[in-house]
């Protein structure tokens, strides 16, 4: 499992204010509780400045680097505020994201190239967002053929099914579940990501949802998810369902996380 | 129990078909139909939109109830004598240019529904235009933006301006919403308010047309 550690957002409350005035140690400390929680990239977006986020980017960028090890996942609609960031990052970065929008494509994919970057493939396109499992699939198929056509290779490619909330809609969580397995059968070799806690908007008790879903989305073919790498019993769900999956050689990685106490019953 | 609180009661725990056998009673009994709707229907989504927002009731519980509500305006609604408003004003919503993300503003027209507005729903991605053209035509109190990308918050901006040059700025009252969309924000485009969920969405759409 690809974790992307997603705290690092001003959209919540306690972080913008601590990037509004460069806490650098805040922003630290967060960075690293992730990378030491398990997060394999850490995501940085601060969208909610808007006039300042394409310098507020290349800061967030400059001082989580600093600190940790693993590459970050470079999050923004805003392609100057992409710009910015990537050309800060060290090493091979994720950009968060690209879409089938025609522009939004054209915009993104040459910065993909210039910085050889990974990205997340969100299935959506000029027509709106997806309705069923056939549009996630339509358009994924399409976002895939087009990346790869234009060099970027399968193993760089996140695609994101796009997560709704079941409380809207009952049929939403099979809809998604259904596209991860024909994705993952039609390209494999694909990554595919989600923004998990969109299923559980609107309900009480969110996290449950969330811990049961990872497992049924894994079982289907899912091996990344943008989440929260300190909610313990999620990454421990996470960590034993690789390893029911036969994702984890003699249990490896499993005995390893439970000899130093990472892992919540 | 009256009659009204019965009826209220059923919209708020959901019971779609137990609404319009009530909401029929009342009519044979020779209520008026614009008296259901308010003490009865739409009292009992005031109460589903108060719930929501102290977090004691979820979003599948609210749509349930306005399906409720419905069913109940469709037994009374065609009995309202001419000229009598089943609405307490209207409001038109959309999702400005470029931006297709449409869950929240979709929540938010269900919650005004609720609260008996008549909600026009244009859609997702509309040019400042479009949104000139529907006000021309609808005439609503009330204009609902919704953004979800920082990149399209731009767009409220540009539709409020649109609106001004075509002389329609201030036949209605604006309100923008969003996950990114702010106070401050609001308030710097010239937005009228900002709505920070559905539930703050009605009270601020009452609040415009002073009902």
């Amino acid at each position: 499992m690809i974790v992307i550690g997603e705290l690092i957002n001003t959209s919540r409350e306690e972080v913008e204010p601590a990037v509004k005035e460069r806490d650098v140690e805040f922003i630290q400390n967060l960075a690293k509780e992730q990378e030491e929680a398990g997060a394999d990239f850490i995501d940085v977006n601060c969208g909610t400045l808007i006039k300042e986020e394409p310098e507020a980017l290349e800061w967030l960028v400059n001082t989580v680097q600093e600190v940790v090890d693993v590459p970050l996942c470079i999050d923004s609609p805003n392609p100057e505020a992409l710009e910015r960031g990537l050309a800060a990052h060290e090493g091979k970065a994720l950009v968060n994201s690209i879409t089938a929008e025609g522009d939004r494509y054209d915009e993104i994919l040459p910065m993909l190239k210039e910085h050889d970057a990974a990205v997340v493939a969100l299935a959506m396109d000029d027509s709106g967002m997806p309705n069923n499992a056939d549009d996630r699939v339509r358009v994924a198929s399409k976002l895939i053929d087009d990346l790869t056509a234009d060099g970027i290779a399968l193993d760089d490619i996140y695609v994101d099914p796009i997560i709704q909330p079941i409380g809207t809609d009952g049929e939403m969580g099979l809809h998604i579940l259904n596209a991860i397995e024909e994705i993952a059968t039609k390209y494999e070799g694909v990554h595919i990501t989600c923004g998990l806690s969109n299923i559980s908007h609107g309900l009480p008790k969110r996290q449950l949802l969330n811990q049961a879903y990872v497992v049924l989305a894994m079982s289907r073919g899912l091996d990344s998810a943008i989440m929260d790498p300190l909610d313990d019993k999620i990454m421990s769900l996470a960590i034993a369902s690789d390893t029911l999956l036969g994702n984890d050689q003699y249990c490896a990685n499993y005995i390893k996380a439970a000899k130093s106490e990472r892992l919540t019953i | 129990m009256s009659k009204f609180e019965e009826i209220a009661e059923a919209v708020i725990s959901g019971e779609v078909e137990k609404v319009g056998e009530l909401a029929q009673d009342l009519v044979d009994e020779g209520v008026k139909p614009s008296e259901i709707i308010k003490e009865g229907l739409v009292a009992g989504m005031d109460v589903v939109g108060a719930r929501f927002k102290a977090n004691e009731m979820f979003v599948p519980e609210v749509l349930i109830s306005a399906k409720s509500m419905h069913a109940g305006m469709d037994v009374v609604k065609p009995l309202l004598a001419e000229g009598e408003s089943s609405s307490a004003g209207t409001v038109v919503i959309g999702t400005v240019e470029g931006d297709l993300h449409d869950i929240g503003k979709n929540l938010v027209a269900m919650m005004l529904e609720g609260a008996g507005f008549e909600v026009v729903d244009l859609g997702v991605d509309l040019s400042a235009e479009e949104f000139v053209d529907a006000v021309k035509e609808h005439n609503p109190e009330v204009l609902g933006l919704s953004a979800l990308l920082t990149t399209t918050m731009p767009a409220m901006q540009n539709t409020i301006e649109a609106l001004e040059e075509a002389g329609v700025r201030d036949q209605v009252k604006i309100m923008v919403g969003g996950a990114p969309v702010t106070e401050d924000f609001a308030n710097e485009i010239g937005a009228y308010a900002y709505a920070s969920d559905g539930s703050a969405s009605t009270e601020l759409a009452r609040e415009f047309v002073g009902a």
